[in-house]
C-alpha cells in the first residue's frame, strides 16, 4: 500500500504552506500514469490528518488523463491501453505528453 | 472566506531530498548503486546471483534485500558471501529512501564497488520511490507476457536498463517480443535491453562487462 507514505507526504507539503491557518481543501493534480488510488487515499487522509490543521479537509483530485503524441504526424491521441501505436498512421514513433503529473497544487485556507 | 494558497510541489519531494543524500553517501564512498526491479517471481535474487557469478571478481558487491516479510533473500545472498542486509518493509510495496538511508550503514560501503537494491516484487509503484542509486535495472520475464509496458507504464518509464529474463523460455510460451519492445521504446525510448537467462547463464556476459563499464566510468567521473 504505498498510499499511506503518499498521503504522508501530501500532508507534510499541505501543512508546511499552511503555517497557522486551518486547512479546507488539499488540491492535487495526478496523471493517469501515476499509479493512486483516490479512495485509499482519503481514508490514510482522514487518519493522519486528524489533529492537525488539515484535519476534516477536503482532498481534491484533478485527474490528467494520458496524453500521447505521434512524433511522424503530429497527431494527439489517448492511449487505448493495448498498444501506443498511433491510430493516425500507425507509427509506434510516439511519447507521452501528459499523464505523468504528481503534485500539491494549492491548499485552500480558513 | 477561503484563501488559495499555490503550492505546486511534487508529492514525492520529501523522499526525493533523501535520495540526494543517499547518493552523497554512496558517492562519497565511491560506490555504484543499482535498484533491481520487477514483479515476483521475474527471477530478482537469482539474476543477482548470476550476476555475481559473470562479474567474476571483477566488482566487490553488497546487497541490500526489500521483501514485505523473511530473510530469505539476504541469506541467499550471504550464503554466496555478499554483504548483506535484509529490509522487512512490513506492508509497504516498495522500498523508499529512508529505508535505504537505514540500511546503508550495515554495509562496509568503502570496502565495495557495488551495491545492489533488490527492491519489493513490485510492478506498480517501486519506479515512482527513488532510492538515490545511480540506475533503475527493470527486469521482465518471458512468462509475464509482452504486454506489461502497457499495462504498467510507470515502471517502464522510471528506469534506464532492462533486463529480459528467461528467454530460454521462448520457445514454449507466445511472447510477441516486437510488440514487447514497441511498448518499451515509446515509454522509455534508446534504453539499453540485455536479453537473459539465468538458467542457461545466456547474455548475463554482455549484462556484466556493461556494468563493469558502467561502475568504472562513475568511479573515472571522480563522484
Amino acid at each position: 500500500m504505498h498510499e499511506l507514505s503518499i498521503t504522508q507526504g501530501i500532508l507534510d507539503i499541505a501543512l508546511g504552506n499552511a503555517g497557522t491557518r486551518k486547512i479546507k481543501q488539499v488540491n492535487l493534480v495526478i496523471g493517469q500514469f501515476s499509479s493512486i488510488v483516490d479512495d485509499s487515499v482519503q481514508f490514510y487522509w482522514d487518519i493522519l490528518s486528524k489533529d492537525t490543521a488539515a484535519e476534516g479537509s477536503i482532498l481534491h483530485f484533478e485527474r490528467i488523463p494520458g496524453e500521447m503524441t505521434c512524433r511522424s504526424c503530429g497527431h494527439v491521441f489517448r492511449p487505448n491501453g493495448e498498444t501506443f501505436e498511433c491510430p493516425a498512421c500507425s507509427s509506434s514513433s510516439v511519447g507521452i505528453s501528459k499523464g505523468n503529473e504528481f503534485q500539491v497544487e494549492s491548499i485552500d485556507v480558513e | 472566506m477561503n484563501t488559495r494558497i499555490p503550492i505546486i510541489e511534487k508529492i514525492l519531494s520529501a523522499n526525493d531530498r533523501i535520495a540526494a543524500r543517499n547518493r552523497e553517501v554512496l558517492d562519497h564512498a565511491g560506490v555504484y548503486a543499482i535498484n533491481i526491479m520487477a514483479s515476483p517471481g521475474a527471477g530478482k535474487t537469482s539474476f543477482i546471483l548470476k550476476t555475481l557469478d559473470a562479474l567474476n571478481g571483477r566488482l566487490k558487491l553488497g546487497v541490500v534485500e526489500g521483501d514485505l516479510a523473511s530473510s530469505i533473500d539476504a541469506e541467499k545472498a550471504m550464503a554466496a558471501g555478499l554483504p548483506a542486509v535484509q529490509i522487512n518493509t512490513g506492508g509497504d510495496c516498495h522500498l523508499d529512501a529512508v529505508m535505504l538511508a537505514d540500511a546503508l550503514p550495515s554495509l562496509p560501503l568503502q570496502d565495495l564497488d557495488l551495491v545492489v537494491v533488490e527492491n519489493v516484487g513490485n510492478l506498480i509503484c517501486p519506479a515512482s520511490f527513488l532510492l538515490g542509486t545511480h540506475l533503475n535495472v527493470l527486469i521482465a520475464s518471458i512468462p509475464e507476457g509482452d504486454d506489461k509496458p502497457y499495462k504498467y507504464p510507470g515502471m517502464y518509464m522510471g528506469m534506464q536498463a532492462l533486463i529480459i529474463n528467461k528467454i530460454d523460455l521462448l520457445p514454449y510460451v507466445p511472447f510477441n517480443m516486437e510488440y514487447f519492445k514497441q511498448g518499451v521504446e515509446v515509454l522509455n525510448p534508446g534504453v539499453t535491453p540485455f536479453p537473459v537467462s539465468c538458467k542457461t547463464g545466456e547474455g548475463m556476459d554482455v549484462w556484466a562487462d556493461w556494468l563493469v563499464g558502467k561502475v568504472n566510468t562513475q568511479k573515472n567521473n571522480g563522484t
